[in-house]
C-alpha cells in the first residue's frame, strides 16, 4: 500500500481528471438541512460541513430499487429481457466516511455465499470507493466499537485523510492506483508521520467479541421487549443502514410488459415473514428488534465472518422515537 | 469474485403449462415443461427441492417441487389460491407461459434411507412436497423396507392427489392411513375421523429402522414430533420441510433467515436434530 500526498490546491485537479475518467461521480451534497450521496458535476458541489450522511451510499451498490428483468407479453408467449452489465455505470464514490467503506464486506458476502448476484457483483466492480478519513464525530458514532475507525482503511480503495495544507492519500487496492495514475504528478511520497493527530476520536463504548458471545444465548431474553417497547417499526433505521441488504421483490406491469424489481426492506415490519396461512414467526416488535440485533451481532457473524454493522449510527439519528443503538448495545454489554 | 458473465439468478426459465388438474376446492397442479428444451435436458433437481413459480406481472410463489425427482422432462407444482400470485397462477391454463427459477435449497437424504422403512406424514395442503418424496421412493420401491402414508386434511374433499391416493391404497406395498378432522367426514368416508398427530400415534408404527418424514402447518409439526419420539423415534430420524416466507430463494432477500440458518439455503429440508437448535423463530 502506497501512502502519498497530495496539496490542497491539487485535490480539485485531481478530482477534475477523475470525474473525465469515469461515467459519474458520487458525493455527498447539501440540500437544505441534510447531506446525501448524490451524482455531482464540479468539486464545489461536494459538501465538508457534515459529520455523516443521513443515507448511506450502499445504494451505489444496491440501489433502493433496481430492475431484475423485463418482460413483454405476446399473446400466450413472454419474452424476458435480461439485466444488461453495461448499462452500469462506470462511478468513483468519493467522501466515503470509513464506516460506510467497511459496508462492503457484509454485502459482499451476502451477495456472493453460494450465488454471485450479477448486479450487485458488476455495480462492485465498476465502482471506485474513496473515502476520507473523520476529522469530526458526534455522539452517535461508535465504529471503535465495532472493529472500526475514523481513519480506517477497509474496504475503500483510496482513503484521505485531510491536513492542513493538503490530504494524505493512502492506495489500498488496484482500483485505486488506477485513480492516482490518471494524475500521477500531482502526488508525492508522504513520509510525515501517522495521520492520527487528524483522525475524529471516537471512543469504544463495548467489546464486540464479548457482545457476540453473550447474544448468541440471548435468544429468550427480556431486553428485547424492553428496548422494542417504543419501536414504532416504521424501518427508517434499515433504510438508512449501510449494511442492511434484505429486499423485496415485486411485479411492475404497464399492460403487457413491464418489469420485475427488487426493492429494499426490513426485518422491522410485520408482513416480512408474514405466511399465506396467516402464521407469522415474528409477529411482535419485540422479536422483530431481536431479528435486526441478532443478525446484525450474531448470525451474521457466525456465518461470514463479518460483522452487520460498522457503527455509523445513522439508524440513531434517523430513528423518530430516538431508539440509539449504541446505547442498547452497551446495556446489553453490560447485563450480567 | 464478480465473473459478469455470471447468470442472472432472479431470471426466471419460461415454462409451458402442460396440464392443469384441479385437486381440491382452490387446489390446482400445473405440469410445466422448459420451453427452451436445452435447458429442460439440463435441469436436475432432488426430491425435496423448492422452487420460485412466476405469473408474470403478478409475481412469484415458493413451493417444493411436487413432482418425483426421477420422472424427467417436465416439474410440477401443487398449490392452494390464496392471495395475487396464486390467483393468477390458477387462471393459467394449457398452453399457456410462466416463468420457474430452482431447482433451490437442499433435499431429503435419501440415500441414507436405502434399506429403512419410510413413515410419510403429511396435513392438507403439506402433502405436495411429500409426494415428490413418495414417488421418487416407490419408483425405485426396490431400494426401502416398509412405505406407509398418513394423510390427513380438514374435510374429504380437501384431500388432494384423490387419484393417487386410491393408487397407493390399492398397493400392496404400500400402507395408506387417511384422515380428516372431526366434522370433515362425509356419510361415506371409510377413512380414520381425527387429527394427524392423534391418528399417528394410534396407529401400528414400528420405529425401529423407520424413517419418518413429516410435512404440515406448524401446528401439526409441533404435536406430531412428541407423539414419533414417544413411538421410539430418534429425533435423527424424523424430517420435515419447512415452509417460510421467502423472496429470492437463494440466501439473500432475508426473510427466511432463523437463527444463523436461512431457510432457503440450509432447508428447507431439516431434521428434529437440526429443528431442536434453530431458535423458537419459524
Amino acid at each position: 500500500m502506497d501512502t502519498l500526498y497530495i496539496k490542497k490546491s491539487d485535490i480539485a485537479v485531481w478530482w477534475a481528471a477523475i470525474k473525465g475518467a469515469c461515467d459519474h461521480v458520487v458525493a455527498p451534497v447539501r440540500k437544505d438541512r441534510v447531506v446525501e450521496f448524490a451524482r455531482v458535476e464540479n468539486y464545489e458541489e461536494i459538501a465538508t460541513d457534515y459529520v455523516q450522511t443521513t443515507r448511506s451510499a450502499k445504494e451505489v451498490l444496491f440501489p433502493r430499487t433496481e430492475r431484475l428483468f423485463s418482460y413483454q407479453k405476446n399473446g400466450r408467449d413472454i419474452e424476458v429481457k435480461d439485466f444488461d452489465p453495461q448499462s452500469v455505470p462506470v462511478q468513483v464514490l468519493w467522501q466515503v466516511r470509513p464506516c460506510d467503506a467497511a459496508s462492503v464486506f457484509p454485502l459482499d458476502a451476502v451477495f456472493n455465499w453460494d450465488y454471485k448476484d450479477v448486479m450487485y457483483n458488476t455495480r462492485r466492480e465498476r465502482t471506485t470507493i474513496v473515502a476520507v478519513s473523520c476529522s469530526t464525530a458526534d455522539e452517535y458514532c461508535f465504529c471503535t466499537s465495532v472493529g472500526g475507525g475514523a481513519g480506517d482503511t477497509r474496504g475503500s480503495d483510496i482513503l484521505l485523510t485531510y491536513t492542513t495544507d493538503g490530504a494524505i492519500v493512502e492506495v489500498v487496492t488496484e482500483r485505486g492506483e488506477k485513480l492516482v495514475a490518471l494524475s500521477q504528478n500531482l502526488f508525492t511520497a508522504y513520509t510525515a508521520g501517522d495521520k492520527d493527530s487528524y483522525l475524529a476520536s471516537v471512543p469504544q463504548v463495548f467489546d464486540v467479541e464479548k457482545l457476540k458471545e453473550k447474544m448468541h444465548g440471548m435468544f429468550d431474553s427480556t431486553v428485547w421487549k424492553e428496548q422494542s417497547e417504543r419501536c414504532l417499526g416504521c424501518g427508517a433505521c434499515a433504510y438508512v443502514c449501510p449494511t442492511c441488504s434484505c429486499f423485496d421483490i415485486q411485479e411492475n406491469p404497464k399492460g403487457s410488459c413491464g418489469e420485475r424489481l427488487r426493492c429494499w426492506d426490513s426485518c422491522g415490519f410485520a408482513q416480512f415473514t408474514l405466511h399465506t396461512s396467516g402464521h407469522n414467526p415474528r409477529s411482535t416488535q419485540a422479536s422483530r428488534w431481536r431479528q435486526r440485533l441478532m443478525h446484525k451481532f450474531s448470525y451474521i457473524p457466525q456465518r461470514q465472518d463479518s460483522l452487520g454493522c460498522t457503527g455509523c449510527g445513522r439508524c440513531s439519528r434517523a430513528c423518530p422515537v430516538d431508539m440509539n443503538i449504541k446505547e442498547h448495545l452497551s446495556s446489553i454489554d453490560k447485563i450480567q | 469474485m464478480c465473473n459478469c458473465k455470471d447468470k442472472n439468478i432472479y431470471l426466471p426459465y419460461m415454462m409451458q403449462v402442460e396440464k392443469v388438474t384441479v385437486e381440491a376446492p382452490g387446489v390446482k397442479t400445473l405440469r410445466l415443461k422448459f420451453k427452451n428444451e436445452e435447458e429442460g435436458n439440463a435441469f436436475e433437481f432432488r426430491a425435496g427441492q423448492f422452487a420460485e413459480y412466476s405469473a408474470i406481472g403478478d409475481g412469484e410463489c415458493t413451493f417444493c417441487i411436487a413432482s418425483p425427482s426421477t420422472r424427467k422432462g417436465y416439474v410440477e407444482c401443487t398449490f392452494r389460491q390464496a392471495g395475487r400470485v396464486t390467483s393468477s397462477l390458477a387462471k393459467l391454463e394449457e398452453g399457456d407461459t410462466m416463468g420457474f427459477r430452482g431447482p433451490f435449497g437442499n433435499y431429503f437424504p435419501m440415500e441414507e434411507w436405502k434399506g429403512k422403512n419410510l413413515l410419510f406424514i403429511a396435513g392438507g395442503i403439506a402433502l405436495p412436497p411429500m409426494r415428490s418424496v413418495i414417488w421418487t421412493a416407490l419408483d425405485e420401491r426396490e431400494k426401502y423396507g416398509d412405505v406407509t402414508i398418513v394423510y390427513g386434511a380438514k374435510t374429504v374433499a380437501d384431500l388432494v392427489y384423490k387419484h393417487e391416493l386410491k393408487e397407493w391404497e390399492d398397493r400392496e406395498d404400500v400402507t395408506l392411513i387417511t384422515t380428516v378432522d372431526p366434522g370433515g367426514e362425509t356419510p361415506d368416508w371409510k377413512g380414520k375421523v381425527g387429527f394427524v398427530p392423534t391418528v399417528v400415534g394410534e396407529s401400528p408404527i414400528n420405529a425401529e429402522n423407520t424413517v419418518a418424514i413429516v410435512c404440515g402447518p406448524p401446528v401439526m409439526i409441533k404435536f406430531t414430533f412428541p407423539v414419533l419420539e414417544k413411538l421410539g423415534f430418534d429425533k435423527k430420524n424424523i424430517y420435515t420441510t419447512l415452509e417460510n416466507r421467502m423472496k429470492c430463494g437463494v440466501g439473500k432477500c432475508g426473510r427466511c433467515n432463523v437463527g444463523k440458518m436461512y431457510v432457503c439455503k440450509d432447508g428447507p429440508v431439516f431434521s428434529a436434530v437440526d429443528l431442536a437448535e434453530l431458535p423458537d423463530d419459524f
